[in-house]
């Protein structure tokens, strides 16, 4: 138990950035400054690990059940980390009627990301989500929260692809 | 006057009539004496807890205004609303609902621990659900027996939540959580932890409301029948006055039989050698406790002294509040008492070798079984109490020996350990160790006798109460507080420096031992545990003798045996300490 709530493995310089904004976050409640909380963490660490999410719970002094509870609810939450180029792909009905299931399957194979875990190589993470508001470009794809429009599976694969070559020249 | 204003007219079944403006549709309908089917609804009125997830929407009624299906418990009342329950599509409404969480449940219910007594079953036969059409993929995840004291299995929960509302808004513990979204779904705690590594008390009141089997006691019962048929075993038990008002329920009683003597009987024809009562463990609580409160009063502290007979209590100071673990009492529980005391005193004066004496409790608590298991809580090599079965547990084995309970002769306790007053009764119900240890303490300072030791204020059911005792001239403040988001509104004063309190009785279960975790199931009527509790002041007003120290035996005990009170010997046996437990 002790290991996994270990925070001083943590870069501490962030530590104290995430404690700064959540002492200054004016709420009505703890539980308001709960998601951007979360969402500030994410930023600073790319992703929410055990340790970090009881962190925060103390520091709200909520229960660390209600804390994981949001996290694991919404898909924008990682509790794993997250490859170097995060690749999100839009599942939402515009992007689904569009073929985004073709492109989110492209992107696990040729990226070697599946479920939640990254890539081997550390270089990619591949996650679907809900609708990101962009419709009129489906299907939609972000990585590391860029937007490309209009992605077709052999797009995505290209892009990939690309990728890998750049990074490993 | 304005009544027009706070009333609403609504039309339920073709039948109008007036009901509370911010009423739900079910409000209404019961008004009304029609009823709705509900399953996740749980409304603790008197608790203040209710919860009204709306989740399972087995309570869908059809609202002819807006021509939709709405769930009633959620639902609230509109002038001019017209509701129909009764139609065909409210009714088809209600069996969809049904059937969709069936297709997700075990059909294992022959077997089930909660057969014949799970509320999903019986809305199930109630709904007329001979089949359930769906078939699909069924929720896998590991069951948690880690704690000892409290079963999850997921895979039988209904994600009503009722569990929630008892951890968050009851005892403001929290550890549970719906975890994940969608099929995933399950109500777990945080980061998947086992329940052992959590701030979990073992309260067992998430156990007391969950519709199914998803939360249950861990069960002792297969490790007590080892024991009792084992012939090489001295397998002795002691029963907790909560238990005797209670198990009648089990049989047919209305809440708040009392059944002592046939308990007695039913536990000799299992088996048992010795039949011991938890009710003198109390008495001896509160020898001990008085004691240890008037030299803390002669000594400037620490006070407030707090009772420390409820496990669930302790576990929640030893995790929530490590700073104070100076004040509670350190006495051992009643349990505990009885139980080092049958390895010791009742080994020595019946000449059994304490290594081969079993002890069982039988408890209306789930805590206790976390509570027996306690490194603190043993004498060398020997266990105080070696098995914890609840009232439930205890009902069910006499079921299954075929005993006929209701035509057996009334029995009685052992003469050790066997002896009670008045005093240890109540110890059952919110407010009544502290009145005990009142008359005791009263009689131990002013040298005179308690004519009346009723203390009326301080027997209420409000979740806090204060009472003021003089005592030789000073003036004693004395608080009671059972659900331990009580306990922790107290425990914040005593942290904070606020508090003029000098002894403090807190009880984690809602009206105390009587609304435990391990009593049979109240499906939501508080009146039981009302019906309990005025049985255990009946036993109290109806013996000879209603003060602790008045206890013939419990003076045996310390001239045979214990020699002083507060002694070297009693610390020994009965007295524990406590320790800071980090949990998530």
């Amino acid at each position: 138990m002790s290991s996994l709530f270990d925070m001083e493995s943590f870069d501490q310089d962030k530590v104290q950035l995430l404690d700064d904004y959540i002492g200054n976050y004016v709420a009505q409640n703890n539980l308001e400054a709960l998601i951007p909380a979360l969402y500030k963490a994410q930023t600073l660490f790319g992703y929410l690990p055990a340790a970090l999410q009881r962190h925060i719970a103390e520091k709200l002094d909520l229960p660390s059940a209600h804390v994981n509870g949001v996290v694991s609810f919404y898909a924008y939450f990682s509790e794993v980390p997250k490859g170097k180029y995060a690749i999100s792909v839009c599942t939402g009905t515009a992007c689904h009627v569009k073929g985004a299931s073709d492109v989110l399957n492209k992107a696990r194979e040729v990226a070697g990301a599946h479920g939640e875990t990254m890539s081997e190589d550390g270089l990619f993470s591949v996650n679907d989500v809900r609708c990101i508001g962009a419709c009129g470009l489906a299907p939609v794809v972000t990585i590391n929260g860029k937007v490309h429009g209009k992605i077709d599976a052999k797009d995505m694969e290209k892009i990939i692809r690309s990728t890998k070559e750049t990074e490993n020249a | 006057m304005g009544k027009e204003y706070s009333s609403v007219r609504i039309t339920i079944n073709n039948i109008t009539l007036e009901v509370d403006h911010g009423s739900t549709v079910l409000d209404a309908a019961k008004q009304a004496g029609i009823n709705i089917p509900t399953l996740c609804h749980l409304d603790l009125h008197d608790l203040d807890a209710i919860n009204q997830s709306a989740n399972c929407r087995v309570c869908l009624v059809e609202n002819e205004t807006r021509g939709t299906l709405v769930p009633s418990c959620a639902e609230i009342v509109q002038d001019g609303m017209r509701i129909q329950t009764d139609t065909k599509k409210a009714v088809q409404g209600r069996r969809t609902s049904m059937e969709l969480l069936l297709s997700n449940h075990p059909k294992e219910c022959l077997t089930c621990v909660k057969n014949l007594d799970c509320d999903l079953q019986e809305l199930s036969n109630s709904m007329n659900i001979k089949d359930i059409p769906y078939q699909g993929e069924m929720m896998n995840h590991p069951v948690d027996d880690s704690s000892g004291a409290i079963i999850k299995d997921p895979n039988k929960c209904v994600m009503c939540r009722r569990c929630m509302t008892m951890c968050d808004e009851v005892q403001t513990v929290g550890v549970l959580s719906p975890l994940k979204r969608g099929f995933d779904v399950s109500v777990g705690t945080a980061f998947h932890l086992d329940l052992s590594e959590t701030s979990c008390t073992y309260c067992g009141q998430c156990v007391s409301v969950c519709p199914t089997a998803a939360l249950a006691e861990h069960p002792h019962v297969p490790n007590v029948w080892r024991r009792l048929n084992n012939p090489n075993r001295h397998t002795v038990v002691q029963i907790a006055p909560a238990v005797r008002v209670a198990i009648g329920e089990m049989f047919g009683y209305e809440a708040g039989e009392i059944s002592t003597g046939k308990l007695i009987a039913a536990l000799r024809r299992l088996g048992f050698d010795g039949v011991f009562d938890t009710k003198f463990g109390a008495d001896l609580t509160i020898v001990e406790e008085a004691n240890e409160f008037l030299e803390r009063l002669n000594n400037d502290g620490p006070l407030p002294l707090l009772t420390s007979c409820c496990p669930a209590w302790v576990n929640f100071i030893e995790q929530k509040y490590p700073d104070l673990l100076d004040i509670p009492s350190s006495c051992k529980s009643p349990q505990s008492m009885v139980g080092s005391l049958s390895k010791t005193y009742y080994a020595k004066t019946m000449g059994v070798d304490p290594q081969n004496i079993r002890m069982v409790a039988v408890m209306p608590c789930v805590a206790k079984k976390a509570e027996a298991a306690r490194d603190e809580l043993a004498y060398g090599e020997q266990r105080d109490v070696d098995y914890v079965i609840t009232t439930r547990e205890l009902g069910a084995m006499i079921k299954e020996a075929a005993i006929d309970f209701n035509n057996l002769p009334d029995d009685s306790f052992d003469d050790i350990l066997g002896e009670s007053t008045g005093a240890s009764s109540i110890f059952g119900t919110t407010g009544g160790v502290v009145e005990a240890t009142a008359r005791t303490a009263y009689e131990n300072v002013t040298g005179k006798t308690l004519e009346n030791g009723e203390f009326e204020t301080i027997r209420w059911m409000e979740g806090l109460r204060k009472a003021s005792v003089t005592l030789n001239g000073r003036t004693i403040n004395i608080a009671v507080a059972h659900e331990l988001k009580n306990a922790r509104k107290l425990l914040d004063s005593i942290r904070s420096g606020d508090s003029d309190l000098d002894l403090i009785e807190i009880m984690a279960c809602p009206g105390g031992c009587i609304g435990g975790g391990g009593q049979p199931f109240h499906h939501g009527d508080i009146n039981v545990l009302n019906k309990r509790r005025e049985a255990l002041y009946t036993l109290d007003k109806n013996n000879v003798r209603r003060k602790s120290h008045e206890n013939e035996q419990v003076k045996t005990l310390y001239q045979k045996f214990l020699g002083d009170i507060g002694g070297q010997k009693a610390h020994e046996l009965l007295h524990t300490s406590y320790s800071k437990k980090l949990r998530i």
